[in-house]
């Protein structure tokens, strides 16, 4: 897997955004994604986790090719697919996005067939061939093809989500973008979107990149795990390396924050907010909520990301020493 | 065993839509003791946000109290006047919501939003309100209250916000606190946070709070009593502890075992999720019998033709199920 060309490889991406400004001041810049290196194979599933503002959600919109980045590259199959000036068309079969609220990612005034069709059409498929695709996609997503004349009012949460994912999938994009596939949909409903996800993944080879604050969810689902905080990864690896050995100090704290229906204690060690992105800390960005900062974490330059295991990399100055016990750094 | 501070009995909500009443809560039956804190969770719709606004008079057309009792400090909240309710909600039963955004006013510095409580309920002048105000901010660890409370809703962040909610709910010590999904527009970490908060007053100030959340964890956490809601119905009520070991009620068990729990795949591998079929019933249109029949895979003949009465389990709490019945 590690000598194949990844189906997604981003290099270096920033993406910022210019914030005031006027006749008298240049506009200072909300670095929203800073200097971000990810890359996603064939079959995966990335998840990706951090609190609001951290930049995921820019990350995903660059991957759709839907903001421009101000630096670096995104590489589909190894070649430049899903760059903002590329063509429409060529883009929406490179990735798709899945929403988080299928009240209002679907058009109240298109049928589940218009909906699947139009895409269709504009890349060129013609006849019967829609039909059968529109059927057979509708399978894929446990909808019975007899409900495609149907409008989304007439759905519930669950199966309106379902036709968001078969709206995904139409165009058998490569990357599958999946922003918060099931917070907004019923508790018991949850777990039928993400078995479905799962066995699509597995059935049709697919890749995904999911968004998600629930780190259950991401936990249940990922293959590997990136964690941003203001901008920039300051931990990823594979799932097991992030759930069962984290390592930096904004991780630990992230899963410390999830209440344990077992144990009322607190472990929580974390305090304060996500500063403001217009002036970022020095050094270390996470060090004024950090429990392990030092003096040598506020001084620049910025820690860089370090391999500490096969496949586990790590943004922080005091890594080796936040070993656990027994683990080499 | 004393009387408790509230006493729901039997409390049924009706949705009227053109003439006719749906019972959007049916049967409802709970207690909270002083200083206690019991946890409602359910899906939306199951009936828990309606519940805790009958609890505050806040019940407005088309939903109004059918049926019941609310005893609460001597009080039915169920056949309390206007002018009774009033002097009771912010002084003796206060509440804190989802967004608070759209629960603070936007045109008021923060400060005075507290400071407000002071002079309605406890007589004080604007200016020994204001400053009890900057004392409040920073009793929910707001830090630079005294500038803070110059600040306007906007000009704060989401679980800043959420503090200052908390302070004024919490401002003229109220014997109860009703929290209706407080953390769910906040970020896990800021969650946390507001969390302790809520626990850490509530302990020091001897409130009961009634927490009310979609998030089984988080109530099996906070709480040390649960009721678990569906359809419009306590389906159960037990100790946080037992409700995540022993479920009793098929929805319960349903409902923990379709949650991807953090920590499950790292212990046993990654288990397909149990799923529960079908969809949440809408408040029209109810199923007969038990409410969770349809979906309900220990279902039994009766099951969609009566309405399963409470047992009292053996280890403690009650279930509405005829499997228990």
């Amino acid at each position: 897997m590690a000598e194949s060309t990844p189906i997604l490889r981003i290099e270096d991406l920033a993406v910022h955004f210019p914030q005031g400004g006027g006749l008298f001041g240049a506009p200072r810049m909300v670095r929203a994604v800073d200097g971000v290196d990810l890359t996603l194979a064939r079959g995966e599933c990335l998840g990706l986790v951090g609190e609001s503002g951290c930049g995921k959600s820019t990350l995903a919109l660059a991957v759709l090719g839907l903001q421009p980045p101000t630096r670096g590259r995104i590489l589909v199959e190894g070649v430049e697919g899903a760059a903002a000036g590329a063509a429409r068309k060529a883009r929406a079969r490179v990735a798709q996005m899945v929403f988080q609220d299928p009240y209002s990612s679907l058009n109240p005034r298109q049928s589940v067939r218009r909906t699947l069709e139009a895409p269709l059409r504009l890349h060129g498929v013609a006849g019967s061939e829609i039909d059968d695709r529109i059927a057979a996609m509708l399978k894929h997503v446990g909808l019975r093809p007899e409900l495609a004349d149907r409008y989304p009012h007439e759905f519930s949460g669950g199966q309106r989500q379902r036709i968001g994912i078969a709206r995904a999938l139409i165009l058998e994009p490569r990357v599958v973008v999946l922003d918060e596939p099931v917070s907004a949909l019923d508790v018991s409903i949850r777990a039928q979107i993400i078995n479905l996800l799962l066995d699509l993944k597995e059935r049709l080879g697919l890749s995904y990149i999911m968004i998600s604050h629930d780190l259950g969810v991401v936990e249940h689902m990922s293959d590997r795990v990136a964690v941003m905080y203001l901008g920039r990864i300051v931990e990823t690896g594979d799932w097991r390396d992030i759930f069962a050995r984290p390592r930096h100090p904004y991780t630990r704290a992230l899963i410390a924050a999830i209440p344990d229906p077992f144990e009322k204690k607190r472990t929580m060690r974390m305090t304060g907010e996500v500063p403001n992105p217009l002036a970022p800390p020095s050094g270390c960005r996470f060090h004024p909520r950090c429990p392990e900062a030092r003096e040598a974490c506020r001084a620049e330059p910025a820690p860089q990301l370090e391999t500490i295991a096969a496949g586990h990399r790590v943004r922080c100055l005091r890594a080796a020493e936040l070993a656990p016990a027994g683990e080499t750094a | 065993m004393s009387e408790p501070l509230l006493a729901v009995e039997n409390l049924r909500i009706d949705l009227t839509i053109g003439g006719v009443h749906h019972a959007a809560v049916k049967d409802v039956s709970f207690t909270i003791g002083r200083g206690e804190t019991f946890g409602l969770v359910g899906e939306s719709g199951c009936g828990k946000s309606v519940t805790a606004l009958a609890l505050i008079g806040l019940l407005r057309p088309p939903l109004s109290v059918g049926a019941g009792a609310i005893r609460f400090k001597g009080h039915d909240l169920a056949q309390i006047g206007a002018d009774d309710m009033r002097r009771l909600r912010g002084a003796s039963v206060s509440m804190i919501f989802q967004e608070p955004m759209t629960a603070l006013n936007p045109l008021s510095p923060v400060g005075r939003q507290i400071a407000e409580m002071f002079v309605l309920h406890k007589g004080a002048t604007w200016v020994e309100a204001e400053k009890r105000a900057v004392e409040a901010l920073a009793s929910v660890r707001v830090p630079a209250p005294d500038r803070r409370a110059k600040d306007y809703p906007h000009q704060l962040s989401g679980g800043m916000r959420q503090r200052v909610m908390i302070a004024i709910a919490l401002a003229c010590g109220p014997d109860l606190l009703l929290a209706d999904e407080p953390t769910t527009a906040l970020d896990v970490t800021v969650q946390a946070e507001i969390l302790e908060l809520i626990r850490d007053l509530s302990a020091a100030r001897g409130t009961a709070v009634l927490m009310i959340s979609h998030d089984l964890g988080l109530i099996a956490n906070m709480c040390a009593r649960v009721g678990v809601m569906y359809a419009g119905r306590l389906v159960e009520e037990r100790e946080a502890e037992d409700v995540f070991r022993d479920p009793a009620h098929p929805y319960t068990a349903g409902l923990i075992a379709s949650l991807p729990l953090l920590g499950a795949r790292a212990r046993h591998g990654r288990a397909r999720l149990q799923e529960i079929e079908g969809v949440v019933p809408s408040v029209t249109a109810f199923p007969a019998g038990c409410r969770f029949n349809p979906r309900c895979a220990e279902r039994l003949e009766r099951c969609a033709a009566d309405d399963p009465a409470e047992t009292a389990l053996a280890a403690g709490g009650r279930v509405r199920c005829w499997r228990h019945g």
